[in-house]
């Protein structure tokens, strides 16, 4: 099974079911399947050749979504890159995986043309919102200038068809790269299989229980995993998903679930507090929504208990994942009330079990280890990354199989329900997204006046983790929170900037003269 | 009361200094969105309320939270000078 199949068995199952709502547009699997085909015929027609990949730096937006599955049926290997990364970032990525087409808007282009110049395989760029007959912007002529293409999108699609590419791909093929912070400071790209999507998202609709007339509200970015497999699980049953930028207006997100008679609604702790904060929740109508799902960072026990009061009929899932395999382990929903705090089972199709560092089982209820997933779902490896994939894969039961080291300290009961405890590294989790505290690091360091620096994530009810950066300052400079936060904005994404900024004298060290975060909150 | 001009200087001020946090060559036009140009998250949305409720002496309902009143400057002077005027 290809992943691209979800959307043309959907479109030939139900052609006029909604399949996108976005802002203003309403998507019709029809034209969304069209629009696809279109698009893939345009990459062809780029040169764009099996298995290359393609990155779409844009919004979630209709064609976002049209970009994925585009390049899928070209039989390339989408990336979605959240557009609040910076221009180096991004060349670091489109280069790290060869990029061969970027799908983006014109506003992003021009913020980032000047860096993509040192992305020699990157020969064409699609713009998703400009027209060939509108001025022609200065970065797009330089761009021009360097022998490189530039395209619009209404110009590639106007010559091409719109029936269905014949592609040679087959389900071991590569479908998507999902880069997640490392924990040495660079990105690193999850190289995900069709087999391995599909394997996921099939697993993760048949415990959720997703149908057809499911309308999935989704503020979550399409470049998060977690976002992603809403627009993918909801093509395979054929429903709809309500994409929305971000959810950054409460009273626009809560008018959307009466409006659009919302069933789904995928949530991090984020949203949940955002919501919870409301003074009339109860004069809202939640009545449509089947369920609920949480993952990413846990909620705490009383966002849980507002939520179900708020919506009884609602059904919800707290979970555990990691890009590495998407989803380890859920809690079935009708065990809330007596394991408020455990993630539950594995997913359906897969198996995860705690080992302890000699390798053995652990069966034992209330001890530690590290939890080990095997399944379908589990990904080939890091891109271009041979160390870093030995230390994640290790080889598994069967000589072709390899098992994922999560990296994660669990612990289970006596009925073999998970718990997570804590991270092994010391990355951060934060408002659902992975930081690796090195990149903050790194960046607090460009500044000359900072002599030590460290980050750490403290808990944060809304983020679950905040960041928070210790700076030691060299001798006789001055630097001030504000300053240190507005170099940062100007270097990093907006979830990796540290909410507080603590000025020390010094930072701790180990003996061996190491800075050491123990002890720092 | 203040007038127009001067909600707009103030609230343009708060914009550059709150949310830009100083960074002159990111300040938007005054219809631009803040949503479509990355400007808010959903904690910094709460930092717009604290402002406008400081600031203008008025209380934002939370039905009120919705970009049609707080996505760009000219909505947010907009709604300060309906909030104001009404009171």
């Amino acid at each position: 099974m290809l992943l691209d199949r979800y959307l043309h068995d959907s479109a030939q199952r139900h052609p006029d079911k909604l399949a996108l709502v976005c802002g203003e547009r309403r998507v019709r699997y029809a034209e969304m399947e069209q629009g696809a085909n279109a698009l893939a015929h345009g990459l062809r027609a780029l040169g764009l050749r099996r298995q290359q990949r393609v990155a779409v730096y844009f919004d979630n937006s209709v064609e976002t979504v049209q970009g994925i599955f585009a390049t899928l049926k070209a039989a390339g290997v989408f990336l979605v890159v959240n557009p609040q990364t910076r221009g180096d970032k991004l060349a670091f990525i489109l280069n790290d995986c060869n990029v061969r087409v970027l799908l983006t808007g014109l506003s992003n282009f021009e913020a980032v043309a000047s860096d993509l110049a040192a992305c020699a395989d990157l020969h064409d760029v699609v713009l998703f919102d400009w027209e060939a007959t509108q001025p022609v912007p200065p970065a797009a002529a330089a761009w021009a200038a360097a022998g490189r293409r530039l395209h619009s999108m209404s110009g590639l699609l106007a010559p091409q068809p719109a029936n269905l590419p014949v592609t040679q791909s087959i389900s071991l093929d590569l479908a998507s790269l999902i880069y997640t912070s490392g924990s040495t400071g660079l990105p690193k790209g999850v190289t995900l299989t069709h087999a391995n999507m599909v394997a996921a998202a099939t697993s993760i609709t048949t415990y959720l229980r997703n149908e057809p007339d499911d309308i999935i509200l989704s503020p979550l970015p399409l470049a998060f995993d977690y976002g992603l497999y809403q627009v993918l699980m909801a093509f395979r049953v054929g429903a709809t998903v309500v994409l929305e930028k971000q959810c950054v207006y409460p009273y626009k997100y809560i008018k959307l679930i009466a409006k659009e008679r919302v069933t789904g609604l995928p949530i991090v702790c984020t949203i949940s507090s955002m919501l919870l904060n409301l003074k009339d929740l109860e004069e809202h109508d939640f009545s449509s929504v089947r369920y609920i799902t949480n993952t990413a960072q846990a909620l705490p026990e009383r966002h849980v208990t507002r939520m179900r009061a708020l919506m009884p009929r609602a059904r919800i899932y707290l979970m555990y994942g990691l890009t590495e395999c998407k989803r380890v382990a859920y809690l079935p929903p009708e065990l809330i009330d007596s394991k408020p705090t455990s993630v539950g089972i594995p997913i359906p199709d897969s198996e995860a079990w705690i080992e302890d560092e000699s390798g053995s089982v652990i069966t034992t209820p209330g001890v530690a280890g590290e939890l080990i997933v095997r399944g379908p779902h589990v990904m080939v490896g890091y891109w271009n990354r041979p160390e870093e994939t030995a230390q994640a894969l290790r080889p598994g039961r069967y000589p072709y199989e390899r098992e994922l080291r999560t990296g994660d300290l669990f612990r289970q009961d006596a009925d073999g329900h998970l718990y997570f405890i804590s991270r092994r590294d010391d990355l951060i989790k934060t408002a659902g997204q992975r930081v690796g505290p090195l990149e903050v690091e790194n960046v607090l360091y460009e500044l000359d006046a900072v002599k030590e620096a460290a980050v750490i994530g403290i808990p944060d009810e809304t983020l679950g983790s905040a960041i928070k950066a210790f700076v030691a300052l060299r001798d006789g400079r001055v630097l001030t929170e504000a300053e240190v936060i507005k170099h940062c904005q100007k270097r990093l994404e907006r979830f990796k900037i540290p909410k507080r900024v603590a000025f020390v004298a010094e930072l701790p060290k180990t003996s061996s003269g190491k800075i050491c975060k123990e002890g720092l909150s | 009361m203040k007038n127009e001009h001067q909600l707009r200087s103030e609230i343009r001020q708060f914009v550059l200094d709150d949310l830009l946090l100083g960074d002159t060559a990111s300040m938007l036009d005054d219809d631009e969105s803040f949503l479509e140009t990355g400007t808010l998250d959903s904690s910094s949305v709460l930092e717009v309320v604290m402002f406008l409720e400081h600031n203008f002496q008025l209380t934002v309902q939370d039905r009120e939270l919705v970009p049609e009143n707080l996505d760009s400057v000219n909505r947010l002077v907009q709604f300060v000078m309906l909030k104001t005027h009404a009171a």
